[in-house]
């Protein structure tokens, strides 16, 4: 699903960036600042950031005007809008209906919600070996007809985690162009990944830089631990700038039946913030180790089964293996809270709580069920 | 070639294009009496005073943590604003059968109970089902339930041009004539865009016929206690069908009379027939939010469920509430006055008779155009006006123009 429950410690607290509490403080208290209606497009300074943040600052489609983005509720509310865009404009002479390409596992819902009824799932996750199986993902978008719309997540794939290299986007993004299929790309976690921000935008920008028009969801929740403000972007690359107006107006009429405008807290936050990479980078580091710590720590308490898929993977989430008893054990007798396939979110754990976390873990593991 | 190439430029919303052509205006006495927010006199945007006390409280509540609001939004505020409009002494609410959606203001609140009704009422999916809109009514009413997946949005009659009122034998007749079953969405009080609210006795008739036609009926509330002043005058609407066995449903937001316009704080009532298809509704609701926004924003609904769950603080938001009313009201007061002194032909009982944010002037288009280029004075085409816009600085000037309007334009 594409905005997932965070887990939960003991105290049930997730992280939370010390700059993000101390900005709000500030935004308080700022006499300047008015309660006006935002536009429908959301905060100016926002959408610009995080078009520049998933484009990267040199990108020609932004130099030449061809690029807009809209301030949308997390990272469903532009997935939404992306939809209900596609849905009104896709084929302007009738509504549109599909076809539209999602992995599988993966939630559909949302473009069914706004009314496109032909929905198909290309394999992604090989369970057996517990990681992406490019092949017949390939196969299955070669089977998919001109003009589909394939929905890919650039990193952090949520629920698995599991993500696809470079090689393999290259590939993808090739088979696409050669058979017209249109990129709606989910950038849910940018930069938590691999420490480089520019690299878990990549497949974004590749496609950018390859002429192609896409529309990507990014959110910013889960970076800034911003869950309840829900900031999120939708991003929009077209061929022509001439089209740039007639695009957006449509969309911003669709937004404004849908909520009106966004709620501008959360991103002027993320505005902030977006400025001062140094401290996006401290988030992308962190998490890096905790995995590292969290597998050594299941080792020295000799917890059976291999744990290096822990450090392969990638992002905020984590894929840990465990099985629905498994899981209903650490939230009903350790409280500890992961989602129903066994997915945590990395970015919870903490040096007070990690030792509990693994302890949890490794009780799951042995006790008898 | 782009897969857009042949998408056409959407017409520019008229309020917004209205702003922005009087931020242009570089005339000393140019006056914006378009969008609806409320000013003070100073016309400056007013932030609450007990909005800023409860803000404080929120960030310095190191308790409070950041997390997701549970789909259906935080609790403790969508029961408190369910409340607000039904009365402290709801007898549905006590019967356990009044439910609450938070929503991103009013607007998110009707598309999600647009997006319910279009799913599951009258049958399953029935894009058919005819929706009742006022002529004339917020402009986009049309355009949510139209989204939403309804095919057969109408108007019914409302405003009556030629006695500057309320049309009650057509509003009466569009009923009695309207396909069983149809959707009627209604303005709880301070109707947008004329001010005209049917009377007592007037949404008495309303109900009768509704309920006998077997019409749904849907509540747009955006002006709880901004309109006299009162939460509970403004409200009686809503509890006089209510108190007739009606379900129903009531978008409500708190943009206006809580000043948090940017929050986008909003919850949509539902007053079901008892618990058990309450829950049932909820869990279809729920549903629907997942795949809207999924989560809605967390700060306004804590701001606004923190006030109305206080005795203290809620007393203070009454209290800041009809401040802005009361200002309201001057306005009316003295608008009315100063057209009457200066012997403006035609009557303005109605602008002192119009209640809420808006009045309908009753100036016609060549006379609001002589308004805007000649005075640099700033209303809609169809004569409306936000009354707090208006400030005891530039009245003057305003009855002047509307004087000139009158005589000299025809």
């Amino acid at each position: 699903s594409y905005s997932s429950l965070p887990c939960l410690n003991e105290e049930g607290q997730t992280f939370v960036l010390p700059l993000v509490g101390k900005l709000k403080k500030q935004i308080s208290a700022d006499p300047t600042l008015c309660p006006e209606y935002p536009s429908s497009l959301g905060l100016a300074e926002f959408t610009k950031r995080a078009t520049e943040f998933a484009l990267g600052k040199n990108s020609l489609a932004l130099m030449e005007n061809r690029v807009f983005g809209i301030q949308t509720i997390g990272c469903t509310g532009a997935v939404r809008l992306g939809a209900e865009l596609l849905k009104h404009w896709y084929n302007t002479r009738a509504a549109w209906c599909g076809p539209v390409y999602l992995s599988s596992p993966c939630d559909g819902n949302i473009f069914e919600a706004a009314g496109i009824q032909d929905i198909h799932y290309y394999f992604y996750w090989d369970a057996k070996q517990r990681d992406v199986c490019v092949e017949k993902l390939l196969a299955d978008l070669e089977q998919a007809p001109e003009q589909s719309v394939v929905v890919l997540s650039a990193s952090a794939h949520c629920p698995t985690g599991a993500d696809l290299s470079e090689q393999h986007w290259a590939l993808i993004i090739q088979l696409m162009m050669r058979r017209r299929l249109f990129p709606f790309i989910l950038l849910p976690v940018q930069g938590l990944c691999c420490g480089d921000l520019q690299r878990d935008a990549w497949p974004v920008q590749h496609c950018a830089s390859q002429g192609m028009e896409l529309l990507c969801a990014q959110s910013f929740s889960h970076c800034f631990g911003l869950y309840g403000d829900g900031v999120g972007n939708l991003l929009c690359v077209l061929k022509q700038s001439s089209l740039l107006s007639a695009v957006q107006s449509q969309a911003d009429r669709l937004v404004r039946a849908l909520w009106a405008r966004p709620s501008v807290g959360g991103a002027r936050v993320v505005a902030t913030v977006l400025s001062n990479p140094e401290e996006v980078k401290h988030i992308v580091e962190r998490c890096m180790l905790i995995r590292e710590r969290l597998r050594e720590r299941l080792r020295l308490l000799g917890s059976p089964g291999c744990w290096d898929h822990l450090i392969k993977q990638r992002g905020l989430y984590c894929c840990t293996g465990l099985n629905g008893q498994q899981v209903e054990f650490l939230s009903k007798r350790r409280h500890v809270y992961l989602l129903p396939n066994g997915c945590l979110n990395v970015s919870a754990i903490n040096s007070s709580n990690l030792d509990y976390i693994a302890e949890s873990i490794h009780l799951a593991l042995t006790s008898a069920l | 070639m782009s897969i857009f190439s042949e998408v056409p430029q959407a017409p520019p919303v008229a309020v917004f294009k209205l702003t922005a052509d009087f931020r242009e205006d570089s005339h000393p006495q140019k006056v914006n009496l378009g969008v609806g927010a409320y000013r003070t006199d100073d016309s400056q945007p007013w932030v609450l005073p007990v909005v800023k006390k409860v803000e404080r409280l929120i960030v310095e509540d190191s308790s409070l943590n950041h997390e997701y609001l549970p789909i259906l939004g935080l609790p403790e505020f969508r029961s408190a604003a369910s409340k607000v409009a039904l009365g402290e002494d709801s007898a549905a609410i006590k019967d356990n059968r009044v439910g609450g959606v938070q929503a991103l203001g009013g607007t998110g609140a009707l598309r999600i109970g647009a997006e319910f009704l279009r799913r599951w009422y009258n049958g399953v999916n029935n894009t058919a089902t005819p929706v009742y809109v006022s002529a004339p009514t917020w402009e986009n009413h049309n355009a949510v339930f139209a989204d939403a997946g309804f095919k057969d949005i109408r108007p019914y009659h409302y405003w009556d041009a030629a006695k500057r009122g309320l049309d009650l034998s057509g509003f009466l007749d569009d009923l009695e004539k309207a396909p069983e079953h149809s959707i009627f969405v209604l303005h709880a009080c301070a109707h947008n865009p004329t001010g005209t609210d049917p009377s007592q006795d007037e949404w008495k008739k309303i109900a009768e016929i509704m309920k006998r036609r077997n019409l749904f009926v849907f509540f747009d509330s955006a002006y709880q206690g901004f309109a006299s002043g009162s939460l509970e005058k403004d409200a009686w609407a809503i509890r006089f069908f209510v108190s007739e066995g009606f379900e129903l449903l009531v978008a409500q937001s708190f943009s206006k009379n809580f000043g948090l316009y940017n929050e986008r704080v909003g919850n949509l009532t539902v007053v079901a027939r008892d618990n058990e298809n309450l829950t049932r509704i909820l869990s279809q609701m729920e549903k629907i939010v997942r795949t809207t926004w999924s989560n809605p924003p967390s700060q306004g609904a804590r701001i606004v469920g923190k006030t109305l769950n206080c005795p203290e603080l809620f007393a203070e938001w009454k209290d800041n509430v009809k401040t802005m009313a009361d200002r309201v009201l001057l306005m009316r007061d003295q608008l009315k006055a100063k057209l009457q002194a200066l012997g403006t032909p035609g009557t303005w009982d109605h602008i002192t008779q119009q209640i809420g944010m808006f009045s309908f002037t009753g100036l016609n288009p060549k006379q609001v155009e002589f308004m805007i280029k000649e005075k640099h004075v700033y209303l809609m085409a169809s004569g409306r006006i936000n009354m707090c816009g208006l400030t005891t600085k530039n009245i003057d000037y305003v009855a002047q123009s509307i004087h000139e309007a009158v005589t000299k334009v025809q």
